[in-house]
């Protein structure tokens, strides 16, 4: 009987202590900061909806703030929103609009600071510098939030998910558009980030560096100003993306420069300028993505090694593959090339003839970039023909010895 | 009514025409004679505008027809050698003279009819013979009853009785008082037709003479001795 | 003149060349698309069309249509029409006829199929580039007295303009790689309407590719309005320029 009642008592204990505060324009607390300052840890602040001003809003015990229909936290283009500094805090269901904008303290729609645990969801974000700034943080949920910014240029505008040295973070089913980069991760280990989507940002749907051991899978990035990029990170699992519409010069569907041992597998890249550009990347499993419809479907700088390309559908693309020097330390194997002219004799689904994915043309144009005038052109179609029968300039080691007859999805 | 004064042409280092002066007027049926490359068929063509003398110029009814294009409706022009876009038939080729000239002219369409053309109508070019071409040529010289008409070998390649249709023609044409200009190699058809002759000889003007002084000065009654016997003595 | 337009064109579109040309077209249009799986590739392929079978077809047809006219030309002189009048209903007949059969073999397969941007794009580009090799051929065919070198010289024309104008340019990229020629290149791009062609419709088609370094500097001259402005002003003055030029030469000719 008497563990019984003990666990009774603490329940009625911490039922008494988890209380929940209303705030709103007929109820006690007319305003959020007050509610704030009498909660204690556990309580839930329950804001009702209304247009609140409230400069700074600074969470320094774990509490639950909620938002019913959305109430709206203006910045009044001067302010941070929302601090959080304390472990545990969950932000859910605002509209929190017109953060201030400052470089030099990247004022943000909500900031962590050096906390875990901490849970932002199903907030909209409009008009703020920086949307969600992580720093330091540990084991942080954010998700289902939706983000939007209208700057036209970069230095108006912040990121729109920033995490910058933090550890085990989920980045879930948020939308990001018209920020500066629409996920920036700098020094952020073991993370993921799925499902969300990244449109028409100002430079990078995704902006990834020294981020070791991560993945992202799922996500959406369509029509940034120069795509995703990728850089100076090991362990990185790319799975499903898409990656579209990244037009322009200096765009690509996927920037990789400096990247090891990491997996590249069942993405779509679709209409870039280039799907794929590598550079300095090494040791890269490449399987089962889809290029299609780009300028170029993919870019390997000679810097590259130990790339494998396998199984992958080259469909439409302007060019499939372009290099810059002759030496060739990856492979390509088993992948379906649309512009594959072979033959199959024994009906093993596989090319009886090698292809050769860089065609002269491709190499002539990375040589000298203004060539791209004779695109299409008779003359140039008449160089390709003959480099297929004699090669000389394009790199001999470069070549898929299994091409499928068929594409594989 | 055409006038050539001092008219001269070069082809590269060939004279075509070299200092021609001739005057040919109306009621006059003028035959242009001279051996192959004697400038008969420049003289026509400057004459119609297709050749732009380097010097001299030609006057019709006492106005150049230098840029001048009208003077050419009081024209019939049969060429040598008569070939039409080859799809359209006989009946397209005089519709479109007809419409270029205007329907205000009376027509004459008895050569049309003589030659039987009006069975042929929908006949294309490219399926006609060389004389039944040469007969649309003709007839079309002949339409619109123009006051001068120009005609380029008019006999060649027709058959023998086209050929004395064609005649006839001419010479009832002659009667109502045109000016006719034929050039031909067959002298002895010319016999019954012509009034002047002007022979020429590598682009000069050799001479320019009534067919009655022309048999008089050499006593020879058909044409071509009588032209024949002129050669003869411009060798010796 | 307009009477002479209608029976020039009547008499060419009966022609058993132009014939040929147009079902060939329609057949190579209809084909392309009912066979490819997506229709972009349809479109790269009708693009070669356009920019060799085209202008071939339009510059030898016309010098060979012009020189056997020859003797149909003295005639339409010796009748009271200004040479002016003869000359441009000639050219206007052949221009006329060549686009409808264009029309007819490529602009209706793909205005079908592609009724979008591109499409009238190919359309309006394949009429152009008719009536360029038209003027074209006529200003060689009255230059040229003997018929055999004329179509020399048309053949040599189209050869230029397809194949070695584009390798001269190559040349010359690479003999001045170490210069920045990307905005040259356009001036050089309007010095040969089948370069022009190419890449007014091809900014509208391989969008991605244009896109790159060099692309992004064309498509910022071609790709904005008053950039296609030019472009098809620089195409009209290829189509006007040789016609007067023509012109003048028939008004002084000697037939």
């Amino acid at each position: 009987m008497k563990p019984f009642v003990f666990i009774i008592t603490l329940f009625f204990y911490y039922q008494a202590k988890a209380t929940v505060l209303y705030v709103g324009s007929d109820r006690l607390y007319k305003n959020i900061s007050a509610a704030l300052a009498l909660a204690a840890t556990g309580d839930t602040v329950l804001v009702g909806a209304g247009h609140y001003k409230e400069k700074t809003l600074t969470v320094t015990k774990s509490i639950t703030l909620k938002g019913i229909n959305y109430p709206v936290l203006d910045g009044e283009k001067k302010y941070q929103v929302i601090s959080i500094k304390a472990d545990g805090v969950v932000v859910d269901g605002f509209k929190i609009i017109h953060s201030g904008i400052s470089s030099l303290e990247d004022l943000s729609g909500i900031k962590i600071y050096d906390r875990k645990n901490v849970v932002i969801k199903n907030n909209i974000l409009e008009d703020t510098f920086f949307g969600i700034y992580i720093q330091n943080g540990t084991n942080c949920l954010i998700q289902d939030n939706r983000l939007t910014a209208s700057s036209r240029e970069e230095q108006q505008s912040g990121n729109g998910i920033h995490c910058w040295k933090s550890d085990s973070m989920q980045i879930i089913g948020n939308t990001i558009t018209g920020h500066r980069d629409g996920i920036y991760f700098e020094f952020v280990t073991h993370s993921v980030i799925w499902r969300n989507t990244s449109v028409k940002n100002i430079r990078y749907g995704l902006h990834f560096m020294f981020s070791h051991n991560d993945a992202y899978i799922a996500n959406h990035f369509k029509n940034n100003g120069a795509g995703v990029s990728v850089m100076y990170s090991h362990g990185v699992k790319m799975y499903s993306n898409i990656f579209e519409e990244n037009w322009g010069d200096g765009a690509y569907g996927l920037l990789l420069k400096e990247i090891t041992d990491s997996y590249i597998d069942g993405n779509t890249f679709i209409k870039n300028t280039s799907g794929i550009y590598m550079e300095g990347a090494s040791r890269i499993h490449m399987q089962k993505n889809l290029f299609k419809n780009n300028g170029w479907g993919m870019k390997i700088q000679a810097s590259c090694m130990d790339i494998e390309v396998t199984k992958n559908n080259f469909i439409g693309n302007t060019f499939d593959v372009s290099t810059n020097g002759s030496l060739v330390l990856n492979t390509f194997d088993n992948n379906y090339w649309d512009k594959y002219e072979g033959y199959d004799l024994n009906k093993d689904q596989v090319g009886d003839v090698p292809y050769r994915p860089v065609s002269m043309y491709s190499m002539i144009v990375e040589k000298n970039p203004p060539a791209m005038l004779l695109f299409r052109s008779f003359i140039t179609s008449l160089l390709d023909k003959t480099e297929k029968v004699l090669p000389s300039i394009t790199p001999e080691g470069l070549k898929d010895n299994k091409p499928m007859m068929k594409r594989f999805f | 009514m055409i006038i050539a004064s001092n008219v001269s042409k070069q082809f590269g280092k060939l004279n075509a025409l070299d200092n021609i002066s001739v005057t040919c007027n109306k009621g006059e049926c003028i035959a242009l004679i001279g051996p192959n490359g004697s400038g008969k068929t420049t003289l026509i063509k400057s004459m119609l505008g297709m050749v732009v003398p380097d010097s001299g110029f030609i006057t019709f009814n006492g106005k150049n027809i230098l840029q001048n294009w009208q003077y050419r409706s009081e024209i019939g022009y049969m060429p040598q050698i008569g070939r039409y876009p080859e799809n359209m038939t006989i009946g397209d080729v005089l519709d479109m003279m007809k419409d270029i000239r205007g329907h205000s002219t009376r027509l004459d369409e008895e050569l049309v009819q003589a030659f039987g053309l009006t069975d042929l109508m929908q006949k294309k070019m490219r399926t006609l013979s060389g004389g039944t071409r040469q007969k649309v040529s003709a007839s079309l010289a002949f339409l619109f009853d123009p006051a001068v008409l120009i005609l380029d070998e008019p006999t060649a390649g027709l058959d023998p009785v086209a050929s004395e249709i064609l005649k006839e023609k001419i010479i009832a044409q002659k009667r109502k008082g045109k000016l006719i200009l034929i050039t031909s190699h067959v002298l002895s058809e010319l016999d019954d037709l012509v009034t002047q002759i002007i022979y020429m000889q590598d682009g000069r003007l050799q001479f320019h003479k009534s067919i009655e002084r022309l048999r008089a000065d050499t006593g020879e009654e058909k044409l071509a001795k009588a032209i024949a016997s002129v050669m003869l003595k411009m060798q010796v | 003149m307009k009477k002479i337009i209608k029976y020039v064109m009547s008499d060419i579109l009966q022609n058993r060349i132009v014939l040929v040309y147009t079902f060939f077209l329609l057949v190579t249009s209809l084909s392309v698309f009912s066979l490819e799986d997506n229709n972009s590739k349809g479109l790269l392929s009708l693009l070669n069309i356009i920019l060799l079978i085209v202008p071939l077809v339009s510059i030898i047809f016309s010098t060979i249509y012009v020189y056997n006219s020859a003797e149909f030309i003295e005639l339409l002189v010796s009748q009271p029409l200004k040479r002016k009048v003869i000359w441009l209903s000639l050219f206007a007949g052949l221009a006329g006829s060549l686009s409808i059969a264009f029309f007819i073999g490529v602009g209706i397969p793909v205005l079908l199929f592609q009724p979008n941007a591109i499409g009238f794009m190919m359309t309006g580009i394949g009429i152009l580039l008719s009536i360029i090799f038209v003027a074209i051929a006529m200003l060689a065919a009255v230059k040229t007295r003997d018929k055999a070198k004329g179509i020399g010289v048309a053949i040599l024309l189209w050869l230029y303009f397809s194949i070695l104008f584009d390798g001269l340019v190559l040349f010359l990229l690479f003999q001045f790689a170490d210069y920045p020629l990307e905005k040259a290149m356009i001036g050089i791009s309007a010095l040969n309407p089948i370069d022009l062609s190419r890449i007014l419709i091809l900014l509208h088609m391989d969008v991605s590719a244009m896109m790159g370094y060099t692309g992004a500097i064309f498509k910022d001259f071609f790709g904005t309005g008053t950039g296609m402005a030019i472009s098809f002003g620089v195409l009209l003055v290829w189509s006007i320029l040789p016609v007067w030029m023509s012109t003048r030469r028939f008004n002084r000719k000697d037939l």
